[in-house]
């Protein structure tokens, strides 16, 4: 135990600089609370089985005061990638590109090419689902083209987890002022959700499982890129 | 007359046919922006945390723009480092969790940061049955990962530290699409 809160100790001075740390809300410097900063990821079967959900969140931690002005920005590309064929390369992609307004996006497709870069042509966008990005306080706009379902707006950030105590427990010494370092989480009823009313902005993307493959197994990732 | 008529025909052709495609540039204009360009990378993400918890401070940002099939080479042993300091059970030899993985199985699997998702049926983080098979909103991916982490063999070990007790987000889900609760 000792040993672990003195390890645990050093990574805190790290953690603690970027003020708040979770699934992957602020994970690293260079994009830490930047208009580019993937929050977090979520794959799963839709209402429709036959169809998967692609869920990304940017622009974690804000409060309902400052999401009506929170945004996408047009620069950055939300890309989900696809692997199905297990050699953690994409076979597929799903391009979310904010414009005027609107959340287009592109694919499944396969990509022109792998890796850091991704390039757009402009017929890309012919066949790309489109949806106008719903306003906070709005109900939720939803476009859909070719069996692909498009959302993209501010919504509640679905994470949770009592962040609070986790940097109380790998803190050393007193920070509760009970007199006592912190050795465990807290029970039942006493732990409290961190993320709690706190909204992310979002892109929901659901595609027909005949567009990614089929079936079998994926690998999947979530990207930001930035248009150079 | 006739003449003219050629003559304006010919004339007209082109304007037409200049016209029709200066409207249809126009038109493509109005509905479609121009998106194209290079777009390069700046964040990434399979698993939740895993850059958070497993990456040291300095190689954050360069986690960032390694390619899945590159991280484990790079990054594997830093992993499997930085786990053995969070819970150093795991530095025992034979020491495993209750995936069966020791510290270098483990990490080789975590280190490549996708998430690994069926197209077969049930998605899920972990439901007591199904492992690693998708991430659903409703998942508690913080106390699978900490189990995973510092729960031992059976999930028995450290208790106090294997679950944060928050089971469960401040809103409910929706059943349908976009799934996600409103804001707040």
């Amino acid at each position: 135990m000792r040993k672990l809160r003195t390890v645990l100790g050093l990574g805190v001075l790290a953690v603690a600089s970027y003020f708040v740390v979770a699934a992957d809300h602020i994970d690293a410097p260079e994009v830490q609370g930047g208009s580019s900063d993937i929050t977090d990821f979520y794959a799963f079967q839709g209402e429709d089985t036959n169809n998967m959900v692609f869920v990304a969140n940017v622009q974690g931690l804000l409060s309902p005061a400052n999401t009506a002005s929170a945004s996408f920005d047009e620069s950055v590309m939300i890309e989900f990638n696809i692997d199905s064929d297990n050699d953690f390369v994409e076979d597929y992609v799903i391009q979310a590109i904010p414009k005027n307004g609107k959340m287009y996006v592109i694919g499944p497709k396969m990509p022109t090419q792998t890796g850091l870069n991704s390039m757009v042509v402009a017929s890309d966008i012919e066949n790309a689902a489109v949806t106008n990005i719903t306003p906070y306080g709005a109900n939720a706009l939803i476009g859909s083209k070719n069996g692909v379902s498009v959302f993209a707006g501010p919504r509640d950030d679905p994470f949770f987890m009592d962040f609070a105590r986790y940097v109380q427990i790998v803190t050393p010494g007193d920070d509760d002022g009970d007199g006592m370092e912190e050795g465990a989480f807290l029970p039942d009823g006493m732990a409290s959700d961190t993320f709690a009313g706190t909204n992310v902005m979002s892109v929901v993307v659901e595609v027909p499982k005949s567009t990614i493959g089929g079936s079998g197994t994926i690998n999947t990732w979530v990207e930001s890129k930035r248009k150079q | 007359m006739k003449n003219i008529k050629i003559l304006a025909a010919l004339l007209i052709i082109p304007f037409l046919a200049y016209n029709c495609s200066d409207d249809d540039d126009m038109k493509y204009e109005m509905k479609w922006p121009d998106l194209s360009g290079t777009y390069v990378q700046e964040d990434q993400m399979g698993r939740p945390a895993v850059n958070t918890v497993f990456v040291s401070a300095a190689s954050k940002d360069m986690f960032n723009v390694t390619i899945p099939s590159m991280q484990n080479a790079s990054f594997q042993s830093m992993f499997q480092t930085n786990l053995e300091a969070l819970s150093p059970a795991y530095a025992n030899a034979g020491d495993k969790n209750a995936l069966g993985l020791d510290a270098a199985a483990f990490t080789g699997v975590l280190a490549t940061d996708v998430l690994n998702v069926s197209l077969d049926g049930t998605t899920t983080f972990y439901d007591g049955t199904n492992v690693l098979t998708g991430r659903n909103l409703s998942d508690d991916v913080i106390t699978v990962e900490l189990l995973l982490i510092f729960g031992g063999e059976d999930f028995s070990e450290n208790p106090g530290l294997s679950d944060d007790n928050v089971d469960a987000n401040d809103k409910a889900f929706l059943a349908s699409f976009p799934y996600l609760a409103s804001p707040w």
